[in-house]
């Protein structure tokens, strides 16, 4: 028959490789290289929850001496402060969700043995562990790392001489993210080529679940964003190395007159927040698919409705585009196109707000099984609301004024993009962790792990707005140096001892995590009775995904509690149930 | 645990809530003109906001907690595509969400427009904002009305006002130009900001005027804002801008009109 | 509602392989594909530096010392080896895609007959595909030249803004052509030790799409620098 050629060609592709090295470090095995960005976002999670760590000390503790590390200066704080918006937005929030289970997960999903180009799967990876070396290494030379904050503004950041750590260390800071962009465009291209092009027989756009989707138009952004951000630090590095100006104009610093002159730090911002506005999306939009694709499952429902989600998921591709002003109200920018920026912003929460009415509408009628990915799934809508109902007042330029770097747009920004994303990366990780491994994890461990993290975030992230409203600037290192933020220390203390206990909850996860990948039960080849094709092999997945046959499928990703069927789960793959669509 | 997650989702919603309409931490007494309407629009905002927050989380915990699985045989509701009822919740929904968009949007808008679309009205009090690593010093361009030249080169933050602006004393109308290290303005009436900054972005924020605007080098920045009541208030620096960013701080100082004309006749007078 | 239809076995139709396991249609329509995903990261590379030069030659900067707004763009003249640079640019393109149509041929007439280990013509493409590589080669040396030019003048990379996006619109523009001259050369080699036709019709395919890509975008960056200036 036809398909025993399939499986020639699968097998022949796909001989699994032998030896160490081929095996597990240079691997051409889109799973293999999910599990080394996975690996690679935990130690940077790690990394960069250790400086937020080392931050909240130092705000209520300024003088403390800390053992290894000693007291903290002024120049240090803001070198953590850059250094963990780094490595968290980059390393983590954009690498986990999308490199890390998208790599693993989209062909299989599809239906493909492999990414479209495995060499260059391999390739973006090791680039991608290259930039977190090089972002490590600041601290480590001479004048530690940089202290312009993740945003990079310059002349700060393009002046070697304009503070502590702005010499070296903000030299590798933008070659790391500069390897980072091209390592991103790497696996772009492989995630829409493989989208494209690799779809198993059956499985149409229409019926891809939402993760593909999602992994497909976060590469898109990327493909779009991360060129800008290649462009803005090669000026950058331009500026700071050989003496262009294309951002620095005319000025003194530390009492020299700048060899600079006619350069516009205003060029910066605007080429850095068209990236970085679609960056936020790409930190979010695989937690959304993933949040949607967990809450089906948990729910026993068909997630609601997939032809809104997509549909919202596109416009918000779409918009993200069009936004970036709003990072730029009170920069000095045409105050006319503040406004305009101002009703593109509104418009983009439009789509936000139909995505959760279809996540609440998901759950709506449906049997709800709290497993450990559906609590992260439900958390994730929760804090997607907190964070998104604090946008329309940033969006607005007036209230913008008063709010614009104030701790406000801190507990904003991280209620929405950072926690949000990190419980859709929790939920992935429960998710997929039997299919991934082979074991399952420790339930109770799972729920205790929800509950700290999704209290102690709240706890942490909710009070910082109160702190803008009474005028607390961001990025202050000395609060007890300030008199005006005198009454809002006890508010930082607070903040302080919730981030302790929910960071020390995080230690609860990576010990359930590694102690099931040893010692956990054995997980069945579907034990959240899903749909979708990983379910449909074996666990682990053999190296070519199906092991030598190619799946057929027949049905939309959602078959959820079909009237009349066997089971209340119909696979993608199963040929016997055909419901009416 | 559908209930308890019903029960934690009303707390945490219940709580953040308790503490904005108790307005425990809030804005500083508004003390310019602009100010009561900005507060206006940010309740305005808020109320809708908060409703918005309220329906969604409680919405949220109520219907994790009604559809929780009892262990029932009854399997949940399935539909297949989008039924005509599904469609129009989700059209309204739309609709509903950019009415408040553009409700929010045109009242706020006004409020932008009147403060940044026009310039400064003639007569306002003119000062210029020079802000550097790690200072602020405010300059009056004296009896002729004009500001005189500056350039980087004669930059000395270790001789005082005058120096660390680099302030050239060759150009005639740099001559009567006052420099202060704090901001003194008249009460009521405008006063035009004209920010510069001399190495790297800063921004003047005086959280009391409701006032915020970036201090760009390569610019000098037009702005304008009318204090109403007489004080000293607050000025924070609010963008990143070194390891001296947290104590860029300053003080803007609203007095009656006589001791405004009093105290810049006073510094005329040093000047000759 | 769901109704139970019990669905025809699936009807997979007969497929031509060739080596690798893929047929050679899927392949190249894949690699095409990757190839317009990778060229869009690059053409936004340059749309993010056109905007930045429109911008700072538009921008005023303020000058502390007359307490006024100034433009300081000063164009620079071209060095007119460009001109010939272009020329030979866009010969290269014609080679190349001479080298490609041929080589289509080639391949064609290979799986027609199908027996992987003759080779029937011999590496016909080679002559052409040579030729591009030298004209490429040639067009590097002749940016190259166009620098030193400009530095006898006087414009460095720093002198004046307008010197400074020639060099990094020409440099950038340089450093992707050579990856498009180290495929050409792996395509020449491939071609020199007889690989299939199949493959190499590929590899010259993209190669010479990405060549034709990199020849417009320079005409691209020669009417900016001339025209808008």
């Amino acid at each position: 028959m036809a398909t025993h050629e399939f499986a020639a060609e699968a097998s022949h592709a796909h001989a699994a490789p032998q030896g160490f090295i081929r095996k597990w470090i240079f691997s051409l095995d889109h799973k293999v290289i999910g599990l080394q960005y996975f690996f690679l976002a935990l130690a940077s999670v790690c990394v960069g929850m250790f400086l937020s760590l080392l931050m909240r000390i130092h705000l209520i503790w300024p003088t403390a001496v800390l053992p290894f590390l000693g007291e903290i200066k002024p120049e240090t704080y803001l070198s953590l402060v850059t250094m963990h918006g780094t490595i968290m937005v980059f390393f983590v929030l954009t690498t986990a969700p999308q490199a890390g289970f998208g790599n693993y997960f989209l062909p299989i999903q599809i239906g493909a043995p492999d990414m479209a180009f495995p060499v260059l799967n391999m390739l973006s990876f090791w680039t991608t562990f290259l930039a977190f070396v090089a972002a490590v290494t600041t601290f480590f030379v001479i004048g530690g790392a940089p202290l312009h904050g993740w945003t990079g503004y310059p002349p700060l950041s393009a002046l070697q001489a304009a503070g502590p750590g702005e010499g070296l260390g903000a030299d590798l800071w933008a070659i790391s993210i500069a390897l980072f962009c091209v390592a991103s465009l790497m696996g772009a291209l492989n995630f829409i080529t493989t989208t494209l092009d690799m779809r198993a027989k059956g499985m149409s756009l229409m019926r891809m679940p939402l993760t593909c989707w999602a992994w497909f138009l976060t590469a898109v952004l990327g493909l779009l964003a991360f060129g800008v951000l290649l462009s803005a630090c090669i000026l950058l590095l331009m500026d700071r190395n050989i003496g262009t100006s294309f951002f620095v104009p005319l000025g003194t610093i530390n009492g020299q007159v700048t060899a600079h002159k006619g350069g516009s730090p205003l060029l910066w911002q605007h080429l850095f927040w068209f990236f970085g506005h679609p960056e936020v999306y790409i930190a979010i939009l695989p937690a959304m698919g993933i949040c949607s694709q967990v809450l089906s499952v948990a729910s026993r429902k068909p997630a609601f409705s997939y032809k809104a989600i997509l549909l919202s998921m596109l416009s918000i591709v779409t918009l993200s585009f069009t936004v970036w002003g709003h990072h730029m109200f009170i920069s000095g920018m045409s105050p006319y196109s503040a406004y305009g920026f101002s009703i593109t912003t509104m418009a983009i929460t439009v789509p936000s707000a139909i995505l959760t009415f279809c996540w609440l509408a998901t759950l709506w009628r449906g049997k709800i099984q709290f497993t450990a990915p559906a609590l992260f799934g439900i958390g994730f809508v929760s804090l997607f609301v907190s964070g998104g109902v604090t946008g329309p007042f940033l969006a607005q330029p007036a209230l913008d004024i008063p709010l614009h770097d104030t701790y406000f747009v801190t507990g904003h920004f991280h209620l929405i993009m950072g926690v949000a994303s990190i419980f859709g990366i929790f939920a992935a990780t429960y998710y997929w962790l039997p299919k991934m491994f082979g074991r399952m994890f420790n339930e109770k461990l799972a729920r205790l792990h929800f509950w700290v993290s999704f209290a102690g975030t709240y706890a942490i992230f909710m009070p910082m707005h109160y702190l803008g409203l009474a005028g607390h600037p961001r990025r202050y290192s000395q609060l007890t140096e300030v008199g005006f933020l005198h009454d809002l220390i006890p508010l930082q203390k607070f903040i302080t001892f919730a981030a302790f206990i929910t960071i020390a909850g995080q230690l609860i996860f990576l010990v359930n995590l590694f102690w099931s990948l040893k010692f956990g039960a054995k997980a069945s080849d579907n034990p959240w009775e899903a749909t979708t094709l990983e379910w449909t092999t074996a666990t682990p997945p053999p190296h070519d995904n199906f092991g030598g046959h190619t799946p057929v499928v027949y049905n939309g990703p959602y078959e959820y509690s079909v009237p009349g069927a066997p089971r209340d789960y119909v696979m993608q793959t199963d040929p016997e149930i055909e419901p009416a669509h | 645990m559908g209930l308890v997650l019903l029960i934690v989702i009303c707390i945490i919603t219940f709580t953040s809530i308790f503490f904005f309409l108790a307005r425990t931490w809030w804005f500083p007494a508004g003390a310019a003109a602009a100010a009561a309407a900005l507060d206006h629009q940010f309740v305005n905002t808020g109320v809708a906001m908060g409703i918005a927050f309220v329906v969604a989380q409680v919405g949220l915990g109520l219907i994790l907690w009604k559809y929780r699985d009892r262990g029932s045989s009854g399997g949940a509701q399935y539909y297949s595509g989008e039924t005509h009822s599904e469609i129009l919740v989700i059209v309204l929904a739309a609709i509903g969400f950019m009415a408040m968009d553009i409700g929010v949007d045109v009242l706020g808008g006004h409020l932008w427009a009147a403060e940044r679309f026009r310039p400064a009205e003639a007569g306002a009090t003119k000062v210029e904002v020079n802000a550097m690593q790690f200072a602020w010093y405010f300059r009056y361009p004296g009896p002729d009305g004009k500001f005189g030249a500056t350039t980087p080169e004669l930059e000395d933050a270790s001789s005082g006002g005058e120096g660390a602006i680099g302030l050239d004393s060759r150009d005639p109308a740099a001559k009567d130009d006052i420099v202060s290290g704090i901001m003194v303005v008249p009460v009521n009436r405008e006063v035009e900001v004209i920010l510069r900054a001399h190495d790297v972005v800063h921004s003047f924020a005086v959280p009391a005027m409701r006032f915020k605007q970036d201090a760009v080098p390569g610019l000098a920045i037009h702005m304008h804002f009318t204090p109403t009541r007489t004080g000293d208030f607050e000025l924070l620096c609010s963008q990143l801008c070194g390891l001296g960013h947290y104590k860029m701080h300053g003080i803007v100082r609203v007095v009656t009109n006589e001791e405004f004309d009093k105290w810049l006749a006073a510094r005329e007078a040093e000047k000759q | 509602m769901a109704s139970f239809t019990t669905t025809a076995p699936v009807n997979v139709p007969e497929i031509s392989l060739s080596e690798g396991g893929r047929p050679d249609r899927t392949r190249l329509r894949r690699a095409r594909l990757g190839l317009i995903v990778a060229v869009t990261p690059i053409l936004m590379l340059f749309v993010s530096f056109t905007s930045a030069y429109i911008v700072r030659q538009g921008l005023p900067t303020f000058d502390p010392r007359t307490n006024s707004l100034i433009r300081d763009w000063i164009p620079v003249r071209l060095p007119s080896i460009l001109l010939v640079n272009t020329c030979v640019l866009l010969l290269s393109s014609v080679g190349m895609e001479l080298a490609r149509r041929q080589i289509k041929n080639e391949a064609a007439f290979a799986s027609a007959a199908p027996n992987p280990a003759v080779s029937p013509t011999k590496a016909k493409g080679l002559p052409w595909l040579s030729m591009t590589l030298v004209l490429g080669l040639l067009f590097l040396f002749g940016q190259w030249t166009a620098w030193r030019q400009l530095a006898a003048n006087g414009f460095h990379v720093a002198t004046t803004p307008s010197s400074s996006f020639i060099y990094l619109l020409t440099g950038a523009h340089a450093i992707h052509l050579i990856g498009g001259v180290i495929a050409l050369f792996v395509a020449c080699v491939a071609s020199s030790l007889h690989r299939p036709a199949t493959t190499r019709s590929i590899v010259v395919d993209i190669t010479s799409w990405y060549w034709h890509f990199m020849a417009v975008l320079w005409v691209y960056i020669l009417c900016l620098l001339k025209f808008a200036s």
